[in-house]
């Protein structure tokens, strides 16, 4: 079959002034409020983002009318240092219920001193979500595909301009 | 479906627009907004192809499916090897990259945000 080369996981890093409890507790507690606005895959706005803090949770958001938007998994909830959770996304910006078709993102928390924190973010196996174009079919024939997304993608502009 | 090639204005400016996730990411959509770029889309998900074999099967002229071949190449959604004198185009099974890019994005943005909110002075700490 067609083998490209897998892309290379996404890495970010960032250092803050805050002691590592803090910054484990703020990232897990407050991921909705730093969270991209914008980032919604919901219908409706988002009323609060859920980080539930235990192997087997979720994070997602809840609209403003009840909908929810599972889009990760919690895989690994080990404070202070270290999480690791699902990408559910999938390319088509629809929430992929195949579990092997998801990537995973790692967050790990390092002390540089007292009052300073490294926090790592890798996120990998980014192609697991390329496993399956043959399947696209279905999904742009359907009505949840690409005709329910360009109609709403149209709307965004039709409203904005 | 032309004027939306510069979707930047919206992410971060507008309040409302839920699905600016999908805005920064215009090429892609826009790519499939053309009924006969996604009937090439499609046709390239039943098998690879060439520009011949496409305008054969399709009512329109060679040159204009190469035109539509490139808007998914520039997409990302289809990829092309040349075999002989002809170029194949098939889905990129690797469409990803754009999708990699968007998650670039977004990590990019979580941490900056994250930064400033853990970096606040704390204020009802218990």
């Amino acid at each position: 079959m067609i083998k490209q080369p897998a892309p290379a996981p996404v890495k970010h890093s960032v250092v803050v002034e805050a002691p590592i409890a803090r910054a484990f507790k703020v990232f897990t507690e407050d991921f909705g409020s730093f969270k991209p606005r914008e980032h919604n895959l919901l219908a409706v706005p988002i009323a609060e983002t859920i980080f539930e803090p235990r192997v087997g949770g979720h994070v997602y958001d809840r609209g403003v009318d009840g909908s929810e938007c599972r889009f990760a998994r919690v895989l690994a909830y080990e404070p202070p240092s270290r999480l690791l959770l699902s990408w559910d996304i999938n390319p088509r910006w629809q929430i992929e219920t195949e579990l092997a078709r998801t990537s995973e993102w790692e967050v790990r928390f390092t002390a540089e001193a007292e009052n300073r924190t490294r926090v790592e973010i890798e996120h990998r196996h980014i192609e697991r979500h390329g496993q399956g174009w043959e399947s696209v079919r279905g999904g742009v024939d359907s009505d949840q595909g690409w005709p329910l997304y360009l109609q709403r993608f149209q709307k965004l502009f039709s409203r904005a301009g | 479906m032309r004027g939306v090639r510069s979707p930047s204005g919206l992410t971060g400016q507008s309040s409302r627009p839920s699905f600016a996730l999908v805005a920064t990411n215009a090429k892609y959509w826009a790519a499939l907004g053309d009924p006969t770029r996604r009937t090439i889309f499609e046709l390239l998900v039943d098998r690879p192809s060439s520009v011949s074999g496409l305008a054969n099967v399709l009512p329109v002229t060679r040159p204009a499916v190469s035109q539509h071949l490139k808007v998914l190449k520039d997409a990302g959604l289809v990829a092309d090897t040349r075999s002989g004198k002809e170029r194949i185009y098939r889905i990129d099974p690797d469409g990803l990259a754009a999708f990699r890019a968007e998650i670039d994005q977004f990590w990019m943005k979580t941490l900056a945000g994250y930064k400033l909110t853990v970096e606040q002075p704390t204020k009802d700490e218990t």
